[in-house]
């Protein structure tokens, strides 16, 4: 679940391997290209040749991978690959507005106390821990079966709410890394006000960091939405997202798999991008960080 | 480590009451009139008294949640309106399912994660270490609900399983061995997903140790490489894959929600998941306080265990 978060905040600066150069990899390009051709397909869903992910059609139901029909067809005749492009908005959607949310709040939060210190951050880090504590997947679905009727709009509130302990704690800790460093002191005793030591000299210094965190929690947000798709807590039908899908196949598995297949592979292979993405670019800046 | 166990309970009794206001305030999210809903199909003039009661509805809200714990302190979770059950008997009939997938999958994934990271510790970049980095991040990258349908649908669709597909569940109690069966595909899943966090902690925990001093003394001591894997290294790399077991808990937990939804397993989470669609909603209440509280108890342990593990933890 909120497990890549997890690993990549536990996992010490990857110095434990010998890091390969500075290179970030043929890899990483094609999880780039990868990653820009699903956000191209979401954005201009619209406009491409594409069939009604809507359009029922009963004369093909549960029809296999075709020419016609690229991903085959659902139990109500429905074209599987559009439902998969259009579902990936909602995917989108809710990654990009919960961490924005997130780290709109979090980060300006985590970097001023990790500036700050003292009765602040104090009292900053120990609420943070506390709702921290609250384990937030139950949170985000207890919150969303009585906050009826539900909507994208908040799923994202309730998730983004949910990101903002663990954006704030990644934060405060690398802010805490740099806040110490001689060109912090220089900067203070030169007379720089907080706010410009804050913008022009600590967050040139995090954002990179932030970048990579930022990617891997829209992966952790996308499998939270799916998880709450798949039971039945996210849009509800018949808005395609890949979650919804991949529920809707759940019945009908036998005689559909491929309704099971392509959402899951659009969704894992999204995932991975990410997640590798993600993870690159972290040892990526921690091995030049390293050489400064 | 008095003082660290003082600190830790303050703490602990700080979130629980979070919870506990969180869980209470739950109900005022209900649009409308909240005793209309929660009574749903049993709306009585009756009923609305007892619910009355129960609740303290017509008080202010702080004296509403006075009432309502003082009940939650007795063991008295509520009365469902739509089942007429205790809402504490309906969760109690159903944990012991989520502790013994829970209990399986983490026997599985330990005993894969360690042994496995020490052997890619021993030789990092080595051909193992790389195949074992890239296959777990991979499977980091395959949420449960996708592992599960697609386990499903192989093994229990396309090879024919017995007793793993959907609806065969069986009581451990009426034939234990079927029951295992029925929750092997569940608890694969949930293994598989922590055994991925596991290794990767480990393995680049052990690594930095076997950079230590202490380990090359004991090299060059002659000690065999298994015995300063197991005897030496093991217990100092372990503080972080003990704390990423604690924070596992809560992913593990909801994971298992999915799993059981999906198989028709009567386990806390598919309990929840029929409230949710009933409307049931002192039901899904007192399964979002127990869970939560019980996710809280069980990192409070593991926050000891790693205390016991590396005593240097509490001088910070």
């Amino acid at each position: 679940m909120s497990s890549a978060f997890a690993v990549s905040e536990l996992l010490e600066s990857p110095a434990a391997t010998p890091e390969r150069k500075r290179r970030l990899g043929l890899l990483f390009w094609i999880c780039v290209g990868w990653l820009s051709l699903n956000v191209l397909a979401a954005i201009f869903a619209n406009v491409l040749p594409l069939d009604n992910p809507l359009q029922q059609n009963y004369s093909a139901i549960n029809v296999g991978p075709s020419l016609h029909h690229l991903f085959g067809t659902d139990d109500l005749g429905r074209d599987i690959f559009s439902r998969v492009v259009f579902g990936s908005r909602v995917s989108i959607e809710v990654g990009l507005g919960a961490m924005a949310i997130g780290f709109g709040v979090g980060a300006p939060l985590g970097m001023l106390a990790a500036y700050r210190r003292g009765t602040l951050d104090t009292v900053l880090s120990l609420f943070m821990y506390v709702f921290l504590a609250f384990p937030a997947i139950i949170a985000t679905i207890a919150v969303l079966s009585f906050w009826t009727p539900r909507s994208l709009f908040k799923i994202v509130i309730v998730v983004g709410v949910a990101s903002v302990p663990l954006v704030f704690r990644v934060i405060r800790a690398s802010t805490m890394n740099v806040a110490t460093r001689e060109f912090v002191v220089a900067a203070k005793v030169q007379g720089a006000t907080d706010r410009r030591i804050l913008v022009k000299e600590l967050l040139p210094n995090v954002a990179p960091i932030g970048v990579s965190f930022l990617l891997i929690g829209v992966a952790t947000v996308i499998t939270l939405e799916g998880s709450l798709a798949f039971l039945g807590l996210s849009v509800s039908p018949p808005t395609p997202s890949w979650g919804n899908m991949i529920n809707e196949s759940r019945t009908i598995l036998q005689t559909n798999p491929w309704l099971a297949i392509f959402p899951s592979a659009a969704m894992c292979l999204f995932l991975l991008c990410l997640n590798f993405i993600g993870d690159r670019l972290r040892s990526h800046f921690d091995v030049s960080d390293v050489k400064l | 480590m008095t003082r660290y166990l003082v600190r830790r309970l303050v703490t602990f009794v700080l979130v629980v009451f979070v919870i506990s206001v969180g869980a209470f305030y739950l109900i005022h999210l209900l649009p409308g009139d909240p005793a209309a809903v929660i009574l749903g199909t049993g709306d009585s003039p009756a009923n609305r008294t007892k619910l009355y009661a129960q609740l303290g509805l017509n008080k202010p809200i702080y004296e509403q949640y006075v009432v309502w714990i003082k009940n939650v302190l007795h063991g008295n979770l509520g009365t469902s309106f739509i089942s007429e059950t205790s809402v504490w008997g309906t969760i109690r009939a159903a944990i012991p399912i989520d502790l013994e997938i829970m209990f399986i999958s983490q026997i599985l994934a330990f005993a894969a994660a360690v042994p496995l990271a020490m052997r890619s510790a021993r030789r990092p970049d080595g051909w193992l270490d790389r195949v074992l980095s890239a296959g777990s991040f991979t499977l980091l990258s395959i949420p449960s609900f996708i592992a599960i349908v697609l386990l499903v649908l192989f093994v229990a669709i396309d090879l024919g399983v017995p007793h793993t597909g959907v609806s065969s569940y069986v009581s451990l109690t009426s034939d234990w061995v079927v029951n295992l069966e029925s929750l092997a595909l569940p608890s694969i899943v949930l293994a598989v997903g922590s055994f991925v966090v596991y290794f990767r902690v480990l393995r680049s925990d052990l690594i930095a140790t076997l950079q230590e001093e202490f380990i090359t003394m004991a090299r060059s001591k002659g000690l065999s490489q298994r015995r300063i894997l197991w005897r030496h290294a093991l217990r100092p790399s372990s503080v972080s894959v003990l704390g990423a077991a604690g924070v596992n808990i809560g992913g593990l937990l909801a994971g298992g929600f999915i799993v059981q939804y999906l198989l028709d397993i009567p386990g806390l989470g598919y309990t929840l998941i029929q409230a949710i669609g009933l409307s049931d909603y002192l039901v899904v209440q007192g399964i979002v306080l127990v869970v939560s509280v019980g996710v809280v108890l069980i990192n409070f342990f593991f926050d000891m265990v790693i205390n016991l593990v590396d005593p240097r933890i509490r001088r910070e």
